[in-house]
């Protein structure tokens, strides 16, 4: 069993190989990434990308936008790790 | 039993390496075919005696600084996981357009081309800035923009044509498969990419960019084989299954990501279609020339010329073996960081595919003479541009369309492809697209970004 601080973990892992020149350290969760980060659709196909890559995660489409924030990553995804 | 790969990438050029980067980075099984014997396609090097050469790249264009956001070559480097300063780009000094009767100067900086514009054109500055706002807001990428002739809507912005001339020179010969004019989408992807982004040159030239592509690809566990040559393309019921490599063997796959070119592709395809796109008209001369001097010392410091003998700019084939009138001198010396101990000069002037293959075929001396003029009208090309005539030639190389269709296979050795373009990639086989030159980005960086759009598009997306 992940604990969601461990899931944001994770996450943020692959956000940090993504966003290769920003800074992850100081995201704030409940702000879009997009707002704190240089990230466009194609790294957020990367982010789906990694996910099932890494974690075996599939993110189908119609579901992008539950990664909009860091918060509702770890809402969506917690389920996912520990399913 | 045959080999059987998710995706066949078809050519080891700028777009075809990065597609194959982003599909192996996501453990696609993929096969990059490429009939040469190294990687590069248009872009690519040799050696003659202990001197490196590069054969496309004068400049990279779309420069910007490791920090710029959201800019084309950073999102490049992000999507391929390339950090920005591995690629040890070195800005120009400033490149001109020389017209008979005006010469505009540009640097990576607009402001220092909207003051150009100010002094020359004073009567037109307040139109270039409108145009500047307008192309700052457009979309050039959305796939599903109408296709518009660009000199039409610059022309609701600039009156004197003289400065539509000017503008549209170095936009047209950097990026334009259609004589004369272009798509407005494309006018603005190479606008930004030249006057709002700009020029710059890696360290080592063409093989760094290469180089860091291979390896990349090589961590990704991407594969490629070299002296191979796609003989055929098979499909069955309207879908690709695979291709036919040097005649006889086949390797299986789910698709294919061809970067061969739109025509060249169709002309390998067993299935008969209803579909045959055109072969584009635009080639290149080049003479290469080595020598004693730099261009600082013969009094040039410019990166990059754009030359033109003409009031009007004719970006077109000419009725000649090469247009005399108007050509792209390039002086590598003259980035920020100079590589080389010796002057580099490249003259490229724009050229007739059949006249010179006819000159080949007829013979193989009379050609060689003919390649002498265009060195030696090079040089008088170098004097025009202000050059010093007071140096020594230590070498000399000069190619030709014919030698552009040789290597990279390009029908009429068109460098711009095809004037057909397949904006999002797709044919009217299923799993066979395009990328690269005729799927419509261009340039080194425009190539590259092709081959990651078209994998991500075709391939990742899809999968998904
Ligand atoms: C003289 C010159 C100067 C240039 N200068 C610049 C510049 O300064 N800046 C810039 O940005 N761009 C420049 N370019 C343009 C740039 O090089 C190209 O736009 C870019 O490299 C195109 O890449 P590509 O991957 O689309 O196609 P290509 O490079 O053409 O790749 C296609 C590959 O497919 C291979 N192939 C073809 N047929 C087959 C087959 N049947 N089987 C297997 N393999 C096959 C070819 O050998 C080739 O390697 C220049 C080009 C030239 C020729």
């Amino acid at each position: 069993m992940l604990t969601n601080e461990e899931v944001r973990s994770k996450v943020l892992d692959i956000i940090a190989d993504i966003a290769l020149d920003d800074d992850v350290t100081g995201i704030k969760d409940e702000v879009s990434l997009r707002e704190q980060l240089d990230l466009d659709s194609m790294d957020f196909l990367d982010i789906v990308m990694e996910l099932k890559k890494r974690h075996k995660i599939e993110v189908p489409q119609e579901d992008y936008t539950r990664l909009a924030s860091m918060q509702s990553c770890v809402e969506y995804l917690a389920p996912k790790f520990n399913s | 039993m045959n080999k059987m790969v998710d995706t066949i990438i078809i050519g080891a050029g700028m777009s075809g390496l990065a597609a194959g980067i982003r599909l192996s980075m996501y453990n696609k099984k993929i096969l990059i075919l490429e009939k040469h014997s190294i990687s590069g396609g248009l872009n690519s090097y040799y050696s003659r005696g202990k001197r490196k050469f590069d054969v496309g790249l004068h400049a990279l264009t779309n420069f910007v600084g490791p920090n710029q956001r959201g800019k084309p070559f950073n999102k490049l480097m992000k999507q391929l996981r390339i950090p920005y300063e591995e690629f040890k780009i070195h800005p120009q000094s400033h490149s001109l357009i020389q017209f008979p009767d005006q010469t505009l100067k540009f640097t990576n900086e607009i402001d220092f081309f909207i003051e150009e514009i100010r002094t020359h054109f004073p009567d037109e500055i307040d139109g270039f800035i409108s145009l500047l706002n307008h192309i700052k807001n457009f979309n050039e990428v959305d796939l599903s923009n109408e296709v518009i002739m660009a000199k039409i809507v610059v022309r609701n912005f600039i009156k004197s044509e003289a400065l539509v001339e000017m503008i549209f020179c170095p936009l047209l010969i950097y990026g334009s498969a259609w004589e004369n004019d272009m798509d407005f989408s494309q006018f603005v992807i190479m606008f930004k990419s030249i006057f709002l982004e700009g020029f710059g040159r890696p360290e080592g030239g063409v093989r760094t960019i290469i180089d860091l592509l291979l390896k990349r690809l090589d961590t990704c566990g991407g594969e490629i084989l070299f002296k191979t040559e796609v003989s055929r393309i098979i499909s069955k019921d309207g879908v690709v299954v695979g291709v036919e490599i040097n005649g006889s063997e086949i390797i299986e796959c789910n698709s294919i990501l061809s970067s061969m070119g739109l025509p060249e592709t169709m002309s390998v395809l067993d299935a008969q279609l209803d579909y045959s796109p055109r072969t584009g008209n635009l080639s290149f001369t080049e003479s290469i020339i080595i020598t004693d001097k730099k261009p600082k010392d013969l009094g040039i410091d410019a990166t990059i010329i754009f030359y033109n003998n003409r009031p009007t700019y004719l970006y077109q084939r000419p009725q000649t073996l090469f247009d005399h009138q108007s050509a792209v001198v390039c002086f590598p010396n003259n980035f920020l960081h100079d590589d080389f101990d010796e002057g580099v000069l490249r003259v490229t002037n724009i050229a007739n595919f059949e006249l010179w293959n006819q000159e080949l075929l007829l013979s193989k001396v009379g050609y060689n003479e003919k390649k002498l003029d265009v060195y030696n009208h090079g040089l008088s090309i170098l004097k025009n541009c202000g050059m010093s005539s007071n140096f020594e030639v230590k070498f000399k190389d000069i190619f030709t369309p014919t030698t552009v269709k040789k290597y990279t296979n390009h029908f009429n050795g068109a460098v711009y492809g095809s004037i057909d373009k397949s904006r999002n990639g797709t044919t009217p086989i299923a799993g066979l697209y395009i990328c690269g030159t005729d799927q419509g980005f261009l340039g080194i960086v425009g190539s590259m970004l092709s081959g990651i759009s078209m994998a991500n598009l075709h391939v990742l997306q899809s999968a998904l």
